[in-house]
């Protein structure tokens, strides 16, 4: 018996979608392959990873994960500066938190604000997140887009429910948006159908089918990314044949694991590996589901898989 | 794969004796195919005809057993490329590997964590799988002695590493009951080793230096009739690995290429410095097809996230992602215990329950339908609107349960409480914390 290498012909490609201002764009997508599968088809531009920024001082985290940024915590410039010089950012995700009705309410003028603020002090591409609300998020969004118009910042979500004011102002303030749904390829593929009715170029798109944390659903998530890629680049679907965006951070530091102290579980192993190697493997998992852009937090678990995605790249 | 139902039934005794536990060979024929049954149920099939049945409807990847008892562990017998196809069947073995250099002291306490980590979640048992030990003294007592010491330690699993013939079939002689894996038959050790193998009747691992090589040897161990193959294809890199995983798998589904219709054994022990380094590529071996991946240690801070990646890999995707509408008690619960309520998405259910069983507060968890959705989401699409909500709490029983009349909502959905006291006059709605894991603190300040 001789072997052969059993190889997929894929017949389509992951649109390649350009973050950010101008002379600083960074390329996400372009896929012609399973993730990292590169026997078989191209990479053309590796996953990226963008650190989060959060727009006032979070108040649930561990220790951890507050480490890293205590010099820092009570401010989003000097936050995403440190991001950048000290940790190397490839790109920087802010997170608008505060402007949750239940939590700051923090106002779309504030938000807005904080991210001018944000965005003047940095130069690498930039993804802004309300807090899923989807009214509040329409008016802090539409402000964002207006503050920032024309250094293409990444914007989202962007749901059924607000896709259009928040889409048409996009448009006009020429930003790309996250279009969110909730762990369902066929809604993903709907809301990319009403995004180019609304007439947001396909070049402006990036898809958020939802994330979980290790061990708190994660497998759904990761099973509709993968059907995502398979049918973007099997089935040709044009309407899926997007970069995937990826918000894991939030789902994994809020989960028990990563808050209990060693001493009182043992067998749970040393906190802060802990907490870095769950935040670490989430985000290795969503790799080989199809993630394109990895939002993540601890610089330790950045360089995990920044270290990985090398390795799987470069054969070292 | 194969054999259709009438091809597996022309073989069978015909008898229609009904011992099988369904009434016609005809019958049991057809759960064969589908595979819903267990060849092994009619006591009157032949031994010859088994086989050949066994072989036929054999998954494309054999399903292997390393060890006995509870720490058995079992590996292979995979159908499908993507888990949304259908389930993951075998998680793979996490394996600490010790080496007969290691001072005694480090072994000793290496096993003692590796016997220690044992978890539970949603009902499942989570552990590390197997003990690799590996001869590097080049002393055939040294290693000796160290296998019956773990053995002597540990019901788990073994991996026995020694590519010396001889010294392996010294140290494995004693302990072949507990059905250690032999690793590893080379392009070199084929003979001997396929014969030791046969004769102890253990798994053997087969090792090339590249695929080519690992299916010429495969092959060959095939044709000498061994049947429990583990592959190493030699990558010692992420990226090698990953393509050698990715065409093993695949020339055993989609070629039914039989030198790679196996489970792998994986090393990223030997593919990195440190052990973050070291999980993350354990991480990726579990997603792409790794069978025994092996670790040169076993922390709780790694393997539990290794175990949590794992488990969620290998659930069935099936599985439904609602729960049923009703009251669930969560501990001894009794008519002053706290009532709160959410929405019925398998995932708000199992973080919100396994937080309130934290708190050690035991308290009845209501759940109601929202389809599947999650508490905003299902807000949003008035799943979760005051009037419903209402009606459920009347029809749940829970009025008869509790003699107080407090309701604990989720922060998320403050916005209804005014409502929902209007419509559940009796009742006093409390807002919950927003995030469940405040659920604990929040409980343990419940008061009626
Ligand atoms: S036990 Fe065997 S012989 Fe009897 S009915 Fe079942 S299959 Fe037929």
């Amino acid at each position: 018996m001789t072997f052969e290498i059993p190889k997929v012909s894929y017949t389509g490609k992951i649109r390649e979608i350009p973050l950010g201002r101008e002379g600083k764009t960074v390329i996400v997508g372009g896929e012609s392959c399973y993730p990292f599968h590169l026997f078989e088809g191209e990479m053309p531009n590796p996953p990226k990873i963008a650190m989060e920024v959060y727009d006032s001082e979070p108040e649930d985290w561990p220790e951890t994960a507050i480490e890293p940024f205590a010099d820092v915590i009570k401010e989003p410039a000097a936050w995403a500066r440190k991001c950048v010089d000290t940790y190397g950012a490839e790109m920087i995700a802010l997170q608008l938190a505060g402007t949750d009705p239940n939590d700051k309410d923090l106002s779309a003028d504030e938000a807005a604000k904080i991210t001018k603020e944000v965005s003047d002090a940095v130069d690498v591409p930039m993804i802004v997140l309300g807090c899923s609300n989807v009214e509040k998020d329409t008016d802090v969004l539409k402000a964002v887009c207006e503050v920032c118009d024309g250094r293409n910042l990444i914007i989202g979500p962007v749901a059924e429910g607000n896709y259009r004011a928040i889409g048409a102002t996009a448009i006009g303030y020429k930003h790309t948006v996250v279009a969110s749904t909730p762990i369902d390829i066929n809604l993903a593929k709907q809301l990319n159908i009403l995004l180019g009715n609304l007439n947001v170029p396909d070049e402006k798109i990036i898809i958020d089918p939802s994330t979980g944390a290790l061990g708190y659903g994660l497998e759904y998530c990761y099973s509709v990314m993968e059907r995502i890629r398979m049918a973007a680049l099997i089935q040709e679907d044009e309407r899926l044949q997007f970069p995937i965006i990826s918000n894991l951070a939030r789902e994994v530091w809020k989960t028990k694991e990563v808050k209990v102290p060693e001493s009182e579980a043992p067998l749970l192993g040393d906190i802060k590996k802990r907490g870095i190697l769950i935040e670490a493997l989430t985000a290795q998992c969503v790799l080989f589901a199809g993630a394109d852009i990895l939002v993540m937090r601890h610089p330790e678990a950045i360089s995990l898989v920044k270290e990985s995605i090398k390795d799987l790249m470069t054969g070292k | 794969m194969g054999l259709s139902g009438i091809e597996i039934f022309k073989k069978l005794p015909k008898t229609n004796c009904g011992k099988c536990g369904v009434p016609t060979c005809l019958a049991f024929a057809m759960k064969l195919a589908a595979g819903q049954a267990e060849l092994d149920a009619c006591p009157d099939i032949p031994d010859d005809v088994k086989e050949e049945i066994g072989e036929a409807s054999a998954p494309p990847v054999r399903s292997i057993v390393i060890g006995t008892g509870d720490r058995a562990v079992k590996l292979g017998g995979e159908t499908v490329l993507f888990r949304h196809e259908k389930r993951f069947e075998n998680p793979p073995a996490f394996t600490l590997l010790l080496s007969d250099n290691m001072d005694e002291t480090k072994i000793a306490a290496r096993l003692k964590k590796f016997n220690d980590i044992v978890y539970e979640r949603v009902g499942l048992v989570l552990r590390p799988g197997l003990v690799a030990i590996k001869a590097e003294s080049g002393d055939a007592s040294k290693f000796g002695a160290l296998v019956e010491k773990v053995c002597n330690e540990t019901d788990a699993g073994l991996v026995l590493m020694n590519e010396d013939t001889d010294a392996l079939s010294q140290a494995a002689g004693s302990c072949s009951s507990r059905k250690p894996l032999l690793y590893a038959a080379n392009k070199d050790n084929f003979e001997s080793m396929g014969n030791l193998a046969k004769e102890l009747s253990c798994p053997l691992a087969v090792k090339g230096s590249n695929l080519e090589e690992l299916s010429e040897v495969s092959e060959k161990l095939i044709a000498k009739g061994l049947k429990d193959l583990v592959l190493d294809s030699g990558a010692r890199t992420a990226k090698q690995a990953l393509e050698d995983q990715i065409i093993i798998r695949r020339s055993a589904l989609l070629k039914k290429f039989k030198p790679f219709g196996f489970p792998t054994i994986v090393f990223p022990c030997e593919m990195a410095d440190n052990l973050m380094k070291e999980t993350m590529i354990a991480c990726q071996m579990t997603a792409k097809y790794g069978g025994v991946i092996v670790m040169s240690e076993i922390e709780g801070h790694s393997v539990f996230p290794l175990l949590l990646a794992s488990m969620n890999i290998f659930t069935d995707p099936q599985r439904p992602m609602a729960v049923d509408q009703k009251i669930y008690e969560i501990g001894a619960a009794n008519e002053t215990s706290p009532v709160l309520i959410t929405g019925n998405f398998s995932l708000t259910y199992f973080i919100v329950s396994g937080e309130v069983d934290s708190s050690r507060v035991p308290s009845y968890l209501l759940i109601k339908d929202t389809e599947g959705l999650s508490v905003l989401t299902a807000w949003a699409a008035g799943k979760f609107a005051a009037d419903t909500v209402a009606t459920f709490v009347k029809k749940s029983g829970i009025e008869e349960k509790v003699k107080h009349r407090k309701l604990v909502i989720p922060g998320y959905l403050a916005t209804i409480s005014g409502e929902l006291e209007e419509e559940l006059p009796d009742w006093e709605i409390l807002i919950g914390p927003r995030e469940a894991s405040h659920l604990p603190a929040y409980l343990k300040q419940w008061k009626i």
